[in-house]
């Protein structure tokens, strides 16, 4: 079906297709799920819109109430479209250290920014909104890194898609951020083919981003549960950079750099398929497009400038 | 060849400011063991109980050690070990 009662309604049935020139082998082969075809053009809306019509079948989201959300931009992004849509204001709490598109969209969409600094990276984030949300009881805080509607989402949605259009899955690669997409579509996956591998790709950004003042102040989302993964790889810029490039050059995708970190695992899971002869599906996420990433240099001169510009800056 | 180590910026006043430094072991357990003994009090940043820090990750290749077997995860000369502080994505 391609028409809607409004754009919220066409959220999620989201395309998968196939990476032709990017897989190793007629057996081993790689399926992109373009989540960047949602009403905002990220896989977060898909977990904004749970996470609202939860709490308000709940009763905690009332007419003309207040959101507040720490993110880096996609999830406010989304909770501004759905909030403004149904008459809630929004106030999100972002790091300084994002790209200025995320900034303009959300004003655009009519939220507040707060900005938390830069090297805090999102913890200070967290940190801030949960300080804000106590000063101010009233607000409405959902809190996508500990809200079960964000990983039911995926549950409901983003992984039964999956499986109704690749049955022959063999792995699901995403990236790892609040866990909500591999906790919920990884869980569903997991039930429906027990033999499934889950792999996480987590970015590695510069070391401003790691500044805490101690471990303790380290942040694990309430969501993850390690045993809905089989493994779990961290990759860095140049890597995420290389892969983003790559999926335009040789498939003609245009997405966002944290893509480039998850097809980087998700060719790493096909190389092992391939030395193993074993024949292989593997479905992976297209988070969001590029355009929120152009001012950051990403996607202009070499590799090498590229990753200079991205050096301090929250990219995923 | 040894290890090659990339030590968070908090936990560099262990290692003098050093970014990176080269240990070595068969295991991480030991590799940390390697760690502790040139760099003092390295050890009791990343494990308590007998267990990673709960806020630290570890990777050996860019792989997270809590799925190859944590302290037990085996390592070889000129694998990469990165140490990072849990932070928040999304």
């Amino acid at each position: 079906m391609a028409r809607f009662d409004s754009l919220v309604d066409s959220l999620g049935g989201t395309p998968l297709v196939g990476l032709p020139r990017l897989s190793p082998s007629p057996e081993v082969r790689l399926w992109a799920k373009l989540e960047d075809r949602n009403p905002t053009g990220s896989i977060k809306d898909r977990a904004a819109l749970y996470m609202i019509e939860a709490a308000e079948k709940e009763g905690r989201l009332q007419p003309g109430a207040t959101l507040l959300e720490p993110t880096s931009g996609n999830t406010g992004i989304s909770l501004a479209m759905v909030a403004r849509q149904r008459g809630y204001q929004l106030i999100c709490v972002m790091p300084e250290n994002t790209s200025i598109e995320r900034r303009q969209l959300l004003e655009m969409y009519g939220a507040r920014i707060v900005f938390s600094p830069a090297a805090g990276g999102s913890n200070q984030a967290v940190a801030m909104a949960k300080a804000l949300l106590t000063q101010n009881p009233e607000l409405v805080m959902l809190y996508q890194y500990g809200n079960e509607a964000n990983a039911r989402a995926h549950y409901d949605g983003t992984g039964p898609e999956i499986l109704a259009d690749l049955p022959t899955i063999t792995h699901f690669v995403a990236g790892l951020g609040t866990t909500g997409t591999l906790m919920g579509a990884g869980r569903y996956l997991r039930e429906k083919v027990p033999s499934i591998q889950v792999v996480a790709a987590e970015p590695r950004y510069g070391e401003l981003v790691y500044g805490l003042r101690n471990i303790d102040e380290g942040f694990v989302p309430e969501l993850y549960d390690e045993t809905v993964l089989t493994t779990r790889f961290s990759v860095g810029p140049r890597e995420a950079l290389r892969r983003t490039r790559e999926l335009v050059e040789f498939e003609g995708i245009f997405a966002g750099i944290s893509t480039g970190a998850i097809l980087h695992a998700a060719l790493a899971m096909a190389d092992k398929a391939l030395a193993a002869g074993t024949p292989a599906d593997i479905a992976l996420v297209v988070c969001d497009g590029g355009w929120k990433y152009l001012s950051t240099g990403a996607y202009a001169g070499t590799l090498e400038e590229a990753e200079a510009a991205l050096e301090g800056q929250l990219w995923a | 060849m040894a290890i090659e180590v990339r030590i968070p910026t908090i936990l560099r006043t262990h290692t003098g400011g050093a970014k990176t430094v080269q240990g070595s072991g068969d295991t991480l357990g030991t590799l940390i063991d390697d760690l502790d003994a040139q760099h003092s009090g390295l050890k009791g940043r990343l494990v308590t109980e007998g267990a990673l820090h709960r806020f630290v990750n570890v990777y050996v290749n860019d792989e997270d050690v809590r799925f190859t077997g944590a302290l037990d995860t085996a390592v070889k000369d000129g694998d990469a070990v990165t140490i990072l502080p849990a932070v928040a994505g999304g």
